[in-house]
């Protein structure tokens, strides 16, 4: 069977056996204890607080916002009383100021956004609602929904597809949730097509989760909506790869958008999401989560309440049988290595994975041998071995000639190489090098201009 | 649990090839056409084989100890695939020294000279056969089979004989040439292996055999089956022209470097001076890698189509 893909990408080993028939069980501590809620769970403007120390918070209630639009609020998951308002350590290592919640273990729920609202949403208040449950894309690029479902103006919207691909190794979060709320995920989709009448919606998934496609297909009633199997490679789930798969389109380089091709991408829970918050008035207050790799007692698939630590999820799944050398939030090839558990779970965390020394890769680099493995692999179509030497020498001119701005950091590239060269990882440095640079040129010219 | 995490970044998975690995592989892949070259050429040709190697992996080891200072990389293998290649590409009564000066001149004058594995610009191999073909070329063109001296089959053509081998003698190697070069099935079935291994692509070998074949027996040199049975073209083929830092990295490359590989070797089988004439179309080609590369760099997903010739300069 000749099923949809891109050119490139590798076939890493995908570990999935190890939760994805494993139902989602529910993790909801019921003793007062801590919750930790970061400022900043999105890409764009971090959050204010709108709560202060020793206020008392329900279950769904905004504990953050801001008036910034490329940003998304944030809610408390629990009830009890706001602690302090201090720095902690997050996910990414960084510390950052966070909300601390003091849970009473009683959940008592917050009205809902729709009693706010008054009345049963319409299609033209959809983003808006959106906007307010705090959604952001799910699979762990954290961009604000509402802002991809605000193109501009001259943009006409004639794909819109559900990521469903769950390419990354390991990962089974999103496989469990079509299985078992297939409809939430339909209805989802389908609200969103109310907003753009033209468009075509799609559910891309890899094809090896035939209970997802079976269960999806067999509960998708609505029309516009296409379930579409794919060839299992990864990156397949990656946002170009996924757009030109599906359309035959190409999104031309950065800094262009999906929506420059008339598409739109909607991670599966965030489709979820959508429907939750139109029905119910639901916002983002947990999430689906992997906890695997063979450092784990136990695999599951967990819906945690957000702001919960790291450690919980782990000791949920009866803790560590080996030691494990590398704990993941996120897959094996762009998840980010932690530095603790004693991080608290946010709105992206789609993988809690902890890896022996058997699986973990800490191979040492040597000599590029030219074999163009990279080449083959890479996605993007880029010369990653090029760009790396690049790098190296600090010469960004190159990098940026050879189109180094358009790497997506799937790490196919550093997957292959037979030397084990840091691909992947200089690209990034690249990258941030040449983003420095451009801010610092813009600060400089904001600066003479004031001047003036 | 443990205190010490380890934070690097992504990914954390890697796949299992590594240099040592391909190299492992690509020396099994030629194990055996070595074992029929020994059997046809006599035991000598196994003391040419191990002075080769042992040349290799020692002057590659002493010069990174005692000139550069720095830590020995024999243990990727690659200077056991030169050893074993240029072996390969000696007649089997070559004298030892000679072979051991040939072997430290692959490795320390076109390897490490060059910065050593990745960084070379021709074949190691094939450049110290060619200058050992410069040096002594009677000893590089005496041939003897079962005691007997001889012509190889291109030689004898070259001189304008009609060569009257069974085609079964030419796949099984039973007749002159160098030691590793002639047992054509064999060498046939390591390629294949390592084609299937995925160590190197098919592009390279397919068109390049192709090639010479379709173009040498156009030129009126010989019957293609001929051209591709006798002499060093399928070890060259499949062994030598797919030598990774030696060869375009991108697909497109590939096939216009076999090519040209191809179109070298038909012409000068037909008319150049040489009997033989893979190892200097490879070596040939070998320069011309960079240039190749440069003119067939991939095009971006989403770039425009002319992207390429803006960034050469052009408009």
């Amino acid at each position: 069977m000749n099923l949809p893909t891109f050119l490139g990408g590798v076939h890493p080993p995908e570990g999935k056996a190890l939760t994805e028939n494993k139902a989602i069980e529910i993790l909801r501590p019921e003793d007062p204890r801590e919750f930790v809620y970061p400022l900043s769970q999105h890409i764009g403007a971090p959050c204010s607080p709108v709560v202060a120390k020793g206020d008392s918070v329900l279950a769904g209630q905004k504990i953050a916002d801001t008036d910034a639009f490329v940003s998304a609020p944030i809610f408390s998951a629990v009830s009890g009383t706001v602690k302090e308002i201090a720095p902690r350590m997050t996910v990414s290592g960084s510390v950052e100021n966070c909300i601390v919640i003091e849970s009473d273990g009683k959940y008592s729920p917050a009205p809902s956004l729709l009693d706010e609202l008054g009345h049963k949403p319409q299609p033209s208040e959809y983003i808006k609602l959106i906007r307010s449950a705090g959604i952001v894309g799910m699979g762990g690029a954290c961009f604000p929904t509402h802002v991809k479902l605000s193109p501009p103006k001259d943009r006409v919207i004639k794909w819109l597809i559900v990521n469903a691909a769950e390419c990354e190794p390991y990962l089974s979060c999103d496989n469990r949730l079509m299985i078992e709320s297939p409809d939430e995920i339909i209805r989802g989709l389908g609200y969103v097509l109310e907003i753009f009448p033209e468009a075509q919606g799609v559910i891309a998934i890899e094809n090896n989760k035939p209970e997802a496609i079976a269960t999806m297909t067999e509960h998708n009633k609505n029309p516009r909506i296409k379930i579409m199997p794919h060839k299992v490679k990864y990156p397949q789930g990656a946002e170009k790869m996924l757009i030109w798969s599906v359309t035959g389109q190409e999104i031309p380089l950065v800094p262009a958008l999906p929506a420059d091709v008339g598409c739109i991408l909607l991670n599966t829970r965030t489709a979820w999401h959508i429907c939750k918050a139109v029905e119910e008035g639901k916002p983002v207050t947990e999430r689906v989560i992997s906890v695997t790799g063979d450092a784990v007692v136990e695999p599951k698939n967990v819906e945690v309440p957000l702001g919960i630590p790291v450690r919980e999820l782990i000791n949920f799944c009866g803790g560590f049988k080996d030691e494990p050398v590398k704990i993941i939030a996120g897959g094996p090839m762009m998840g980010l290595a932690m530095r603790s558990v004693d991080v608290p779970v946010v709105k992206g965390t789609s993988g809690i994975l902890a890896l022996t020394k058997n699986l973990a890769y800490m191979a040492e680099e040597s000599a590029c041998i030219r074999c163009g493995k990279c080449i083959e692999s890479c996605p993007m179509h880029l010369n990653p071995t090029f760009l790396d030497h690049a790098v190296r020498r600090r010469d960004y001119e190159t990098f940026e000639a050879f189109n180094g701005m358009n790497c997506i950091e799937c790490g196919c590239c550093t997957y292959n190489c037979p030397a084990s060269r840091f691909l992947t990882q200089t690209c990034k440095e690249g990258k941030a090098a040449v983003n420095a640079a451009r801010r610092k040129a813009a600060a400089q010219a904001k600066a003479k201009q004031e001047a003036k | 649990m443990s205190a010490k995490l380890v934070v690097s970044s992504s990914p954390h998975v890697h796949s299992d090839f590594s240099t040592q690995k391909i190299m492992c592989m690509v020396i099994l892949s030629l194990i055996p056409a070595g074992i029929m070259g020994v059997y046809f050429l006599g035991l000598r040709s196994l003391a040419v084989i191990a002075a080769c190697i042992v040349a290799c992996v020692l002057s590659e080891w002493a010069w990174q100890k005692f000139v550069m200072h720095k830590k020995s990389t024999v243990s990727d293998l690659s200077a056991v695939v030169t050893g074993l290649l240029l072996a390969y590409n000696l007649p089997p009564t070559m004298p030892i020294w000679m072979a051991v000066c040939g072997s430290i001149f692959a490795i320390i004058i076109v390897k490490q000279f060059y910065g050593g594995i990745g960084g070379n610009i021709v074949n190691p191999a094939l450049a110290a056969r060619a200058m050992m073909l410069i040096s002594w070329p009677t000893a590089m063109t005496t041939w003897t089979l079962n005691g007997i001296s001889g012509a190889t089959p291109l030689a004898a053509m070259k001189a304008g004989q009609t060569v009257n081998l069974s085609v079964w003698n030419m796949m099984a190697g039973n007749m002159g040439g160098c030691i590793g070069e002639t047992c054509s099935i064999l060498l046939i079935l390591g390629g294949l292996y390592l084609i299937w291994e995925e160590v190197i692509s098919w592009r390279i070998p397919v068109v390049y055999i192709a090639t010479t074949a379709i173009l040498a027996s156009l030129f009126g040199h010989g019957s293609a089956l001929c051209e591709i049975l006798t002499g060093g073209l399928l070890i060259g083929a499949f062994f030598m022209a797919t030598d990774y830092t030696t060869s375009p990295m991108t697909a497109k490359g590939q096939y216009i470097y076999a090519f040209g590989c191809g179109l070298l070797t038909a012409l000068i089988r037909t008319w150049g001076g040489y009997p033989e004439g893979v190892s200097f179309s490879i070596l040939i080609m070998n320069v011309a890698v960079p240039l190749i590369d440069m003119y067939t760099e991939p095009r971006t997903l989403g770039a425009p189509k002319s992207n390429f010739f803006k960034r050469m300069g052009g408009k």
